[in-house]
């Protein structure tokens, strides 16, 4: 692609009249290039020239939604584009409350707001770099394209997060928009921002579990942030919401249809006892105590995410109407909580209770309660799925104090029913609980690669339906279009 | 004595096993149709009055699905499955077709009768692109402008086939190669009442006339007395028209390199094809099925596109012109070609990646028929059980008007 002559006002579809707005126009021109070195270094590996079979939104009205094509991925349209707005809309929570939403940066809350802005914008090319070999293993083209759905959608939410800065705050902005394609996943000096966003993603399974679990910690809060009282964070973080939806989707489908075949291939062999690990391992398919280890492991570590079980930053960011709560325009209450208590689990005296708190410090935990729930109903379908085939076994989501790096439990050691365990305790049962290295190698040793279309490899089931209806043996990804 | 026809409605349900549940489809309707408890999301039959805003933005796939019945789903039946209710077949029988090609019945019935020649139930191509259906409609239409309007046959002929732009700016109008759009004379006829819509075939392909621009083109003949194509023929650059649609489900191009695609049309049964070539051409040009036309007309000046055709190469689209007038020369139709071609035609029909299309003029169904029954008796092959099999399985599609 010729960077010189891209016309920006056409080349990036948007619905936010860049082509008038000559000074972000300026300034998206001026970052694009190293968008597209970042993408071409730290993007999809080995897929750079392929043709793959993509959704694209080219307007945020549902009939701009979704235009299916071939399309490589360099070349995708990152666009910018903000749900539409509603003139009326008022600041719904906090000391603003009623308000009129703010159209501008209001000029005490532009350091916090930068902060969010960013910390969310740090997420997003963050998941692409941790999934940039798994091309190269993918179970059948379908779920590479998905792949690849899941990554330039990444590139779009960054995309999306960099207009805000580079519209809003200025020359501040500009260099943390910047600094946005400098840090890398799991670099030792120049890390991404969160934790869960610098662990590697090894394998199609993590791939599946992370989509379901930490994307699903992206919903929680781009839905907080879609309650802001700065109308435009709310209207780009709206939109994104309608993308992470397909996140949820390949997560919760991806792990759906490896239950679905490791219980088919046990019906098929006569195997009744989920844990005859051996003899299931030896059927080619993951089983079933691997698969609770995993979300064991991606339940925990993105519950880390949520920080803080108490947090004046929480309180700060509702208070001043920056962030609100999941749903915030459902919930009866004052919206302002002023007076209200939550409960939150704690460690008191070296017992797990629920204590009392300040409704407006223990947002964090409020969030992180609906994610739990949230999370609970996706398992009871894999569950359905299980119960389905025969196979008498059911998914658990492990105790909120269960292997925990930020927040009341981190200093103890706790089982998945959130029992406290000594520390030599925990050595000697920790691998039935996590993935052991042995469980990472019998994962890795089924990651063969298969590209014939219509063809899934031995341990994952075909989808119920196509992407855009599309039949079994559609050519998702032409691999070698070049 | 007459029993009470009871009315059909198309009830747009969502499918429990495949939903993940992730409140998309809430977000988007616009008239707040679509609810859900703990369990599942589902459809206000009362409501919903089929936008279809919710279908694209959809992750799943789960949220296109339809029941013909003649009582609509409750709420709590819905709340309370895990798997979708099966089609209820005889009355799916009654109501027309699984596929849904268009809500409204005046546009309904034009399709059926166009599909008359299918002689059973049409049946889209399994790789076609979904469709958009009924995206506008008479109460709420989309205009369109018209960006050009042209004679296509040669100004000595009485024949005046045009083929006319139309262009949407910035409303979405996604059509698919085979679609039809809808278009109503403004004002009423001579009873007082609103001009009945006339169904127009889309004569472009998807990304456009001009390839990204969001417009559409239409091959339209004008007829003695006909008071659409009068109306459409005489439009200038710049009017401003009311359309409604896309229309058609089924009629579609399958979207797969290595089906073979026999046409065969008259006059503007063209346009659908046009529209296919243009597909293969831009977004598959290597690809390993092949593409015939059989194409008749009565001279070559009365043929739409003869210019324009004359250049596609051969390796693109392998093209049989058919010309029933020429003078000093024996009358040739398309079924006279099709004979002719025997041996190829037989060999593809062989082939299941082969697709058939037929659009033009009811008259030339019988001919074409009983070419294909002769070129299939040479081969062996048994043209009355191979046809319904490949209507079936949306390989044989008839348009005929």
């Amino acid at each position: 692609m010729n960077i010189v002559n891209v016309d920006y006002s056409t080349k990036i579809p948007n619905n936010v009249n860049l082509s008038e707005d000559r000074q972000v126009l300026k300034a998206l021109e001026g970052w694009h290039p190293g968008y597209l070195d970042w993408w071409n270094d730290m993007g999809p590996e080995g897929f750079q020239d392929s043709l793959v079979y993509l959704r694209t939104a080219v307007s945020v009205d549902p009939k701009g939604w979704a235009k299916f094509d071939y399309v490589r991925m360099p070349e995708y349209r990152w666009g910018v584009l903000l749900a539409p707005q509603d003139e009326a809309r008022k600041v719904n929570f906090g000391q603003h409350l009623g308000e009129k939403a703010w159209q501008e940066v209001p000029g005490e809350y532009r350091a916090m707001l930068r902060r969010l802005v960013v910390v969310q914008g740090d997420t997003e090319p963050a998941s692409v770099e941790q999934q940039r070999y798994l091309g190269k293993t993918a179970p059948s083209l379908y779920d590479m394209r998905n792949l690849f759905q899941v990554n330039v959608e990444e590139g779009r939410h960054l995309w999306a997060m960099v207009y805000l800065l580079q519209k809003y705050f200025g020359r501040d902005g500009r260099e943390e928009a910047d600094d946005l394609l400098r840090r890398r996943s799991g670099d030792a000096d120049s890390p991404r921002m969160l934790g869960a966003f610098n662990e590697a993603t090894p394998d199609w399974l993590s791939f599946f579990m992370f989509t379901f679990f930490t994307d699903r910690d992206g919903k929680m809060q781009l839905e907080s942030l879609a309650q802001s009282g700065f109308d435009p964070l709310s209207r780009t973080c709206r939109f994104m919401l309608t993308e992470e939806a397909h996140h949820m989707f390949v997560g919760e489908t991806g792990v759906g249809r490896v239950l679905q075949r490791t219980c088919d291939a046990m019906k098929q062999a006569g195997i009744d006892d989920p844990y005859a690990i051996e003899k299931v391992r030896a059927l080619g398919v993951i089983d079933l105590p691997t698969m609770q280890k995993k979300m064991n492991l991606h339940y925990s570590l993105s519950l880390d995410l949520f920080g803080s079980e108490v947090s004046t930053n929480a309180a700060n960011f509702y208070n001043s109407g920056l962030k609100g709560r999941f749903q915030e325009t459902k919930i009866d209450d004052d919206h302002r909580l002023t007076n209200d208590i939550y409960k939150v689990l704690k460690l008191v005296d070296g017992k797990i209770a629920l204590v009392d708190e300040p409704a407006l410090t223990a947002l964090n935990m409020r969030l992180r309660d609906d994610y739990t729930l949230d999370c609970e109903k996706g398992v009871e379908r894999w569950n359905k799925i299980i119960e389905k085939t025969g196979v008498k076994f059911r998914l658990e989501l492990p105790h909120t104090a269960f292997h925990r790096q930020i927040g009341e439990f981190r200093d103890v050691d706790a089982t998945p029913k959130g029992v406290i365990v000594s520390a030599a305790e925990w050595a000697k049962v920790k691998s039935d609980y996590l993935p052991s290295a042995d469980d990472g190698d019998f994962i890795s040793s089924l990651m063969e690669p298969v590209s014939e279309p219509g063809k899934f490899a031995n341990w994952i089931a075909p989808p119920k339906m196509g992407i855009d209806n599309k039949p079994g043996d559609f050519e998702y990804v032409k691999i070698e279009a070049a | 004595m007459n029993a009470p026809t009871q009315e059909l409605i198309k009830q747009h349900l969502i499918d429990p096993e495949i939903c993940i549940r992730c409140n998309t489809c809430e977000e988007t309707c616009p008239v707040d149709a679509v609810t859900h408890d703990g369990n599942n999301y589902v459809v206000d039959a009362s409501i919903c009055n089929h936008c279809m805003d919710c279908i694209s933005p959809c992750p799943t796939g789960s949220i296109d699905n339809w029941r013909v019945v003649a009582r609509p789903y409750s709420l709590d039946e819905q709340f309370s499955w895990s798997d979708l209710p099966a089609q209820d077949e005889a009355i799916a029988g009654a109501g027309g077709g699984a596929a849904v090609e268009a809500l409204e019945d005046d546009v309904s019935k034009l399709l059926e009768e166009a599909r008359k020649g299918l002689g059973g139930k049409p049946v889209a191509p399994h790789s076609a692109s979904k469709p958009t259906v009924n995206l506008y409609n008479r109460g709420k239409p989309a205009i369109a402008t018209v960006t050009g309007n042209y004679r296509l046959t040669d100004a000595t002929s009485d024949s005046d086939v045009r083929h006319i732009i139309l262009d949407f700016s910035q409303l979405p109008f996604p059509v698919l190669e085979g679609q039809s759009i809808g278009i109503a004379v403004p004002g009423v006829d001579a009873s007082g009442k609103p001009h009945h819509p006339r169904l127009y075939s889309v004569a472009s392909s998807r990304d456009g006339e001009k390839r990204n621009a969001n417009n559409l083109a239409l091959t339209v003949k004008r007829e003695d007395k006909g008071v659409c194509s009068n109306y459409l023929c005489d439009l200038p650059r710049g009017a401003k028209l009311e359309v409604t649609g896309p229309f058609g489900a089924t009629f579609l191009m399958p979207d797969d390199p290595a089906a073979n695609i026999i046409m065969i049309c008259t006059g503007t049964g063209s346009a659908p094809f046009r529209g296919f070539t243009e597909r293969r051409r831009r977004a598959m040009p290597d690809a390993a099925g092949r593409l015939l036309l059989f194409f008749g007309a009565r001279r070559p000046e009365e043929l739409p596109y003869f210019g324009p055709l004359q250049k596609v190469p051969e390796k693109l689209l392998g093209k049989y012109f058919c010309y029933s007038r020429v003078p000093n020369e024996p009358r040739v139709y398309v079924q006279d070609r099709i004979r002719a071609e025997a041996r190829q035609i037989a060999q593809l029909l062989s082939d299941s990646n082969t697709h058939v299309y037929i659009c033009g003029l009811k008259g030339m169904e019988g001919g074409v028929d009983e070419a294909f029954a002769d070129a299939c008796r040479a081969a062996s092959l048994d043209w009355t059980s191979l046809k319904p099999a490949m209507r079936e399985s949306g390989r044989y599609h008839v348009e005929t008007y």
